[in-house]
Order: C-alpha cells, then sequence, then structure tokens
C-alpha cells in the first residue's frame, strides 16, 4: 500500500486528538485546586483523599462482582457450551440465540424486568447478589459462545473419544481432558466477561440501591453531584485501578493461550 | 440401558443450570415485563407511535444512532486503513492509544465531553479567550453525537485495523496496474474485502447508540432520546407499565436491526 495518504493521515490525527485530549483534561483537573482557573490555582492531593475515603468501597465492590461473574460464568456455562457443541439438533442452536438475547435488548429493559419480578424480594432486592444476576445473564452468552466454539473443534472429539475407551467416566473425562483442553478458551471468555461487567452501567444504574454501589454507579454519581475536580480524581481511580487489571489480566490469558493453546 | 440415552442425560445434565438461571433471571422477568402494559389497557403497548412525545424521541434516537454509526464507521474506516500499512510510524503505539478507550464506561465519556465541551469545559475557555464568549455544546445533540462518537471509535478501530491487516494486497496491486486512483482503489478493491467488518461494526454501533443510557445521563441531555424517557416515566412518574412498554419498543428494534442486518451480510453478526 502506498503510505503517502495525506488525508488517512490527517483524518488518524484528528481522531487521536479527540480520543486522548479528554483523558489527559480529566487527568490534569484531578489534581487542580481548582479546574476553572488552572495551574495558577496549585496542586493538591485533596480530591483523590477524599474520593478514596468517600467512594473507596465501590472499587473493591465492582471488582468482586466481576470475579464473581467471570466464575459463576464458568460454573454454569461451560457445561452448557459442551452440551451445545455435542447436540446437533435445531433446538440447540435456537438456545444459543435465545442467550445471546439479552445482548441485543438494552440494559434498561433487562434491569426493569428484573426490578418487576424480584423487587419485593427485599434482602435479594438490597444485595450485591441482584447486580451480580444481572451481570450474569448480560455476559454469559459471551462465555458459552467462546467455549462452544472451541469444543466444536475435531481434534477435542477424538481426544474425548479415547479418553472414553479408555473407561474414564464422564465427569472424570470432562473435568481432567476436556476442560484442559478449552482451557484458553474458558480464560479468553472469562476476560470479555470481567471487562464488561466492571464497566457495565445500563443495567447496574436500575438494579443498584444506595447500599449497593458500583464503580460505573459511583461515577455517575459523582459527576451528577460532585464538583469537577472530584470528578476528575473518581476518574483518575478508575484509570490507576482498572486499567492495570485489565492489562495483568490480557496478560495472563495471553500467557495461556501461549501455553496450553494447540 | 443404551449408551445413546445416557449420553443424552449426560447432555441434559449439563444444560441444565444455564437453563434454570436463564429461565429465572430472563425469561421469566422479561415475559413478566412484556405482560405489564396489557394491565393499562392494549393500547398501551402502542404508546411510542401514538403518543407525540414517544414517538418524537423514537425518531430522535433512530436519527441520532443512525448519523452516529455512518460517521463512526467512516472514521474508523480511515484510521483502520491507515494503521494497517507497513509503513506508518509508531502505529502499534498508535492503536493501542486508539484503542485504549475500548474498556470506559459511558459514564466516564459522558465526562469527558463535559470536560470539553461542558460550561468549566475546555472549548469554552478556547472560545472566552478569543473574545466569543462561553461556547457549550455538550449537553445537546453535538454533545451527545460527540460522545457516542467517542465510545464507538475505538471497538471500530480496532475491528477494521485487523481486517484491514488481513487484506489481500494482490487485489489492489492489480487495480493500480490497471491504472486505478485512489478512490477506485478503495472502492473497487478494499470495501468488497471489508464488507463483513463492516456488517458487523455497523449492527453493534447501531445497537449500543439505541440503548446507551450512562452517556445520556451523564450529560444530563436536552436532547431526549429513548432511553432517557424510560428512565423518567420509570423514576419520575412511577409509570410502570409505560416504561415496559417502551423499553419493549426499544428492546425489539433494536433486535430486528441486528437481525436484518445479520441476514442482509449473509452470516449471523457477532455481538
Amino acid at each position: 500500500m502506498n503510505s503517502r495518504s495525506p488525508i488517512l493521515a490527517t483524518l488518524t490525527l484528528s481522531v487521536l486528538l479527540f480520543m486522548i485530549s479528554p483523558m489527559i483534561l480529566s487527568i490534569t483537573a484531578a489534581f487542580l485546586q481548582q479546574y476553572s482557573r488552572g495551574l495558577a490555582s496549585g496542586l493538591t492531593l485533596q480530591w483523590i483523599v477524599q474520593v478514596f475515603s468517600q467512594y473507596g468501597s465501590t472499587v473493591y465492590a465492582s471488582i468482586l462482582i466481576a470475579t464473581s461473574c467471570v466464575i459463576g460464568n464458568a460454573l454454569i456455562g461451560v457445561p452448557c457450551a459442551y452440551a451445545l457443541a455435542r447436540a446437533r439438533g435445531r433446538w440447540a442452536r435456537s438456545f444459543e440465540e435465545i442467550l445471546t438475547l439479552p445482548v441485543a435488548v438494552p440494559g434498561l429493559a433487562t434491569g426493569l424486568a428484573l426490578i418487576l419480578t424480584y423487587g419485593e424480594w427485599r434482602d435479594f432486592r438490597q444485595s450485591y447478589a441482584f447486580i451480580l444476576v444481572g451481570h450474569m445473564v448480560f455476559t454469559l452468552p459471551f462465555m458459552v459462545r467462546t467455549v462452544s466454539a472451541a469444543f466444536q473443534r475435531a481434534e477435542i472429539a477424538s481426544i474425548e473419544e479415547a479418553a472414553r475407551s479408555l473407561g474414564a467416566g464422564f465427569i472424570t473425562r470432562f473435568l481432567t481432558v476436556l476442560v484442559p483442553v478449552v482451557l484458553p478458551s474458558i480464560v479468553a471468555g472469562g476476560l470479555m466477561v470481567f471487562t464488561l461487567s466492571i464497566g457495565e452501567f445500563n443495567l447496574t444504574w436500575l438494579l443498584h440501591t444506595p447500599l449497593t454501589r458500583t464503580l460505573p454507579v459511583g461515577l455517575a454519581d459523582s459527576y451528577a453531584s460532585m464538583r469537577i475536580e472530584i470528578g476528575s480524581a473518581y476518574t483518575l481511580m478508575f484509570f490507576i485501578v482498572v486499567l492495570p487489571l485489565l492489562w495483568l489480566l490480557n496478560l495472563v490469558a495471553h500467557l495461556v493461550q501461549k501455553r496450553y493453546g494447540t | 440401558m443404551s449408551s445413546g440415552s445416557v449420553a443424552q442425560r449426560v447432555l441434559t445434565a449439563c444444560l441444565m443450570p444455564v437453563v434454570i438461571f436463564f429461565v429465572a433471571f430472563w425469561l421469566l422477568p422479561i415475559t413478566q415485563l412484556i405482560a405489564l402494559p396489557a394491565a393499562k389497557g392494549w393500547e398501551t403497548y402502542f404508546a411510542i407511535l401514538t403518543d407525540s412525545r414517544y414517538a418524537t424521541s423514537l425518531i430522535n434516537t433512530l436519527l441520532l444512532s443512525l448519523v452516529v454509526t455512518a460517521a463512526t464507521l467512516v472514521l474508523g474506516l480511515s484510521v483502520g486503513l491507515y494503521l494497517a500499512k507497513p509503513k506508518v510510524p509508531g502505529r502499534r503505539f498508535l492503536l493501542s492509544l486508539l484503542t485504549l478507550p475500548l474498556s470506559f464506561p459511558g459514564v466516564v465519556v459522558g465526562f469527558f465531553i463535559i470536560l470539553l465541551g461542558g460550561r468549566q469545559g475546555a472549548v469554552a475557555d478556547f472560545f472566552e479567550s478569543v473574545g466569543l464568549g462561553r461556547v457549550t455544546f455538550a449537553y445537546g445533540l453535538t454533545g451527545l453525537f460527540l460522545a457516542y462518537l467517542y465510545f464507538s471509535l475505538p471497538r471500530v478501530i480496532a475491528s477494521y485495523t485487523a481486517a484491514a491487516q488481513g487484506m489481500d494486497r494482490s487485489l489492489e496491486e492489480a487495480a493500480r496496474s490497471l491504472g486505478a486512483n485512489r478512490f477506485q482503489v478503495l472502492w473497487d478493491a478494499w470495501l468488497p474485502q471489508l464488507l463483513p467488518t463492516t456488517a458487523a461494526c455497523a449492527a453493534i454501533v447501531f445497537a449500543t447508540s439505541m440503548g446507551a443510557f450512562g452517556t445520556a445521563f451523564t450529560l444530563a441531555s436536552k436532547f431526549e432520546v429513548l432511553p432517557i424517557t424510560i428512565y423518567n416515566e420509570f423514576t419520575n412518574y412511577a409509570n410502570f407499565p409505560l416504561a415496559a412498554s417502551l423499553s419493549l419498543s426499544l428492546g425489539l428494534l433494536t433486535w430486528l436491526s441486528l437481525f436484518l442486518m445479520g441476514r442482509w451480510s449473509g452470516g449471523r453478526v457477532a455481538l
């Protein structure tokens, strides 16, 4: 390809400027005494300290929910993916399609539906489990589809057949032969689930209560009711905690892929 | 017992946890949501068409989503084609910067637009310093458009860059040797190869824009989109049947456009 293309280069640079400048503004604003007066107002760490004491718990809550979401979806989703890969019926295809509906339908609809059915179950409604359940239905198709595609590979059927001919029962076969072979896909699916869960807002805003707040819910709250410097400090906390965590998980997924991948 | 029925039982047992979970926490609640508007009369289902306020909100949302989709595709394609060129300096670094916002929630993107174009925003400071007064654009249509664009671009750039890197270069060389100009190469050699990516990106951007709630919520936009209308019906007016009806209309419309897009592009659109 011809590398001299001024139109594409200009567009790319404009897009880059548009993507980067708000990040820089937000990081700077977190350290300024007064955003509207800029650097002249002096630097401070007080907003960051305030955000930690006021919203620190939302970070733990989000990480906890995202982790539980990955574990829960792996526990129920991996056997389901296996069944869908082996059952070659019309109904299996339809079921897989139905499972993806919560992704196609806006989160608001799912949130309203869950409140309608379980809103009166006080203890459940007021616990983090209510948010977790919403995140799980929304992210389940990502786990199931990724792992199901791996189970469909031809060599896995023959590995399973070999284990069966050696007399291994289903549970032994599943846990010691099948799961290790598709582990890279489980990790890849899990990474997708984690990323989606930790940033989810549309559903969570409806499902949360004042005592069950996640990171994006807290962010929206601070943007609506706090000064711009606090919103920025909170956004910085999101960058500092969540981005390295996602990078680390990506790295782990990559290593697993290299070690166990075919 | 035959081995066939044992295998069948094993598969059923593997499927059961998801079936129970999905029925309990999605199918049953959604069925109740579908039944709810009937309690207020059958006409409630068609509120989005019969009430001019909701119809306006729907048209707003549709038009905004279409324009955002078109703009994201054009910009994403341009950036993707540029980054796929082998001789661009620092292209891996550029790509990682451009895809960094992939994991930002919509609320953060809304806040970014406020920092740019809000009352205390950088653009307002700039216009004031050149004597044009404090220009703000965050709280109206422009703000929503830019926020949706910001949210969608990283996904689309990532997809187009990956697809453009895997393109068959011989077609392009053939076109060039036949004397094709820049735009003929784009139209005849590149776009046909990028069609599946375009269909998948269009579907995902359109669907996320239709349902985007966090961004519009943070911007407290004066330009009312359907997710905000639904939320207001639910919280401010406590009108659950109407909120249910509107969110069903929104869900149906989004699902239908994804479905048609999948049909049109010949394969199913990966979500």
